[in-house]
């Protein structure tokens, strides 16, 4: 058949994916390994991949060195899940419209949205600082929310749009024949029907909200309570010695979060984010 | 509202009221999203075009008119940095492309444990930056990190080598750390356009004799072409951008080495609190990435046309 591979392709095939997840996987195999030595052993030349003093120390160690750690860690996911949270409310009804109404500047203001993709926050740093000392944000948890929210809207509607369009419509028809309003309609009828791209959109909205905290803790937040972990993460430089090993097993532990999440969801992420991009 | 224009509607089904009612009601679905941009982004990118034309620092602002962008045009570190932004877009954006095409066609070959491999490829994505970037920051280290050190047990290299203290190394290997921030993405959708492909395209070359390597140069490149050129705009835009990495890996350093115009201007800006300065930095970067995507989005529409794409 035409996909038979001989088995020195199959071989082939093999050594070059191996090739390429060595590469991507190689910071958190080092990030692994780090977290595993004793700091002792850590700054110890010559270099020895193995030792047989490896512990799980660290892992424990951390949570003292660093006694905000847990904190870091919730406020990661508490700033990525508001975020998500308002970030969805202002996209459902926004993609809907895309998706479905047509209205006057339609084109532009989708061109506008999408233009937003061009900038990150370090291009509006500056007068960002002011709106938000203005609006008395700064060095709370909306610091980092709030232009989160902002550079992940596009996003959110482009891949809820692509999703929305393809629900039926005959099902809106049949309702509106039956006399209900457009919210209603909205609501009760095609929400339900979106629920799985919701989700798409909802987990891919949060990795993003996940990512992108780092940018905004440093510019915005002195509070050290509020700090997210990318942030936090850089207190482990800075007492009496760099304690790299507590660093590494805390940024593993902080990670698990979003990857447990992901893995989860991973089948309905991929087909869902991609679909909308290849389709056009 | 949204009861009386139906109503309305339903009682006089001409045509002109009910499209003028459905456009206040999809303007008002949107209100809220174009007002949060509106005030998070749109009307910052206009401060920022006025501070620009002011020395404003933490003491205070003066017009200055056009004296920061004059003091932009005369300074040849500036248009050292411009340049190298370019050869950092340009170098990691071909790389990205390069190795999403590869890692996208790997995954896409029947061989068992694929669904795993595609799984595998996506932590450096999902993780924030600034902690992959830290796990990198550690592989460059020149006496205790796994790059070094199996190069030197394997002879490579003679003695400790810093890979973030010397200008070349340090440039490349941010453009290592930046590709494989952007690869998982990249070979993502590629992939998605790989399985987009209708196979019949392929069983047709193949009943004619077509090998793999002419299929894949003659049917799956340009039929994922849009999506190629498409990828690249994207990730040429957020390349541009790219500051975790950098800023995490070297700080713009070894002297400047790696500094690109957004580093340049977070440390004017943020760094030196020359919020005037580093404004005109600001708008420089919005001019340039606008013009750009306009010529590319012009280039864009003749390969769709080309590949017959509406």
């Amino acid at each position: 058949m035409m996909d038979k591979y001989t088995r020195l392709q199959v071989v082939g095939i093999y050594a070059a994916i191996f090739v390429f997840l060595l590469f991507m996987l190689l910071p958190f195999i080092e990030m692994f390994m780090t977290s595993l030595r004793p700091l002792s052993h850590l700054f110890r030349s010559p270099y020895t991949f193995w030792g047989s003093d490896f512990t799980f120390e660290a892992y424990s160690k951390m949570w003292t060195t660093v006694p905000l750690l847990g904190r870091y860690i919730v406020n990661s996911v508490y700033i990525a899940g508001m975020v998500t949270a308002i970030t969805m409310v202002l996209v459902v009804p926004a993609a809907y419209a895309y998706a479905r109404l047509d209205f006057p500047f339609k084109s532009a203001s989708l061109s506008v949205f999408l233009g937003v993709n061009m900038f990150t926050g370090a291009v509006l740093l500056i007068p960002l600082y002011r709106v938000l000392r203005t609006l008395g944000l700064l060095n709370t948890y909306w610091a980092m929310i709030v232009p989160g929210v902002a550079f992940l809207i596009p996003t959110g509607i482009w891949l809820l749009r692509s999703y929305l369009e393809k629900i039926p419509r005959e099902l809106e028809e049949a309702a509106y024949v039956d006399g209900a309003s457009r919210i209603y309609t909205l609501r009760r009828v095609v929400l339900p029907l979106a629920v799985p791209g919701l989700i798409v959109v909802g987990v891919s909205v949060f990795i993003g909200a996940y990512a992108q905290q780092f940018l905004f803790a440093i510019t915005f937040n002195q509070e050290r309570a509020y700090q997210p972990l990318p942030a936090g993460l850089f207190e482990f430089i800075g007492y009496q010695s760099v304690n790299w090993n507590e660093m590494m097993a805390a940024a593993l532990v902080g990670v698990l979060p979003v990857m447990v999440i992901f893995l989860f969801l991973q089948k309905y992420l991929v087909a869902g984010l991609t679909a909308g991009a290849v389709k056009e | 509202m949204a009861d009386m224009t139906v109503e309305a509607g339903a009682a006089a089904p001409t045509t002109m009221p009910r499209r003028l009612s459905e456009g206040w009601f999809a303007w008002a679905l949107i209100a809220p999203a174009m007002l949060f941009i509106g005030v998070i982004v749109a009307w910052p990118l206009a401060e920022t075009l006025r501070l620009s034309f002011t020395d404003a620092n933490l003491g205070g602002e003066h017009w200055v008119g056009w004296a920061n962008y004059q003091a932009l045009w005369d300074s040849s570190p500036f248009a050292q940095t411009i340049g190298r932004t370019f050869y950092w877009m340009v170098l990691s954006v071909c790389l990205k492309l390069i190795l999403g095409l590869i890692g996208a066609t790997l995954l896409n070959a029947a061989v068992p444990g694929r669904g795993l491999f595609r799984v595998l490829v996506m932590p450096p994505w999902v993780i924030p930056i600034a902690i992959g970037c830290i796990g990198w920051l550690w592989l460059y280290n020149g006496h205790f990190g796994m790059l070094a050190g199996l190069a030197q047990r394997w002879g490579l290299i003679g003695g400790p080598f810093e890979f973030l203290a010397y200008k070349q190394s340090a440039f490349y290997s941010a453009i290592v750390t930046d590709v494989w921030v952007g690869t998982p993405m990249v070979s993502l959708f590629f992939l998605a356009a790989m399985q987009g492909v209708s196979r019949d395209l392929y069983e047709a070359a193949w009943v004619d004799g077509a090998g793999r390597w002419y299929r894949f140069r003659r049917i799956t490149i340009p039929q994922i072409m849009p999506v190629i050129v498409s990828m690249a705009l994207l990730s040429a835009i957020w390349t541009f951008n790219s500051f975790e990495v950098i800023w995490i890996l070297t700080q713009g350093g070894p002297r400047g080495a790696t500094t690109t115009l957004i580093v340049d201007t977070y440390k004017t800006a943020i760094g030196n609190y020359k919020f005037g300065e580093g404004a005109a930095r600001a708008v420089v970067i919005v001019v340039l990435l606008a013009s750009f995507s306009l010529i590319y989005l012009f280039f864009l529409n003749k390969v769709n046309r080309k590949y017959g794409v509406k």
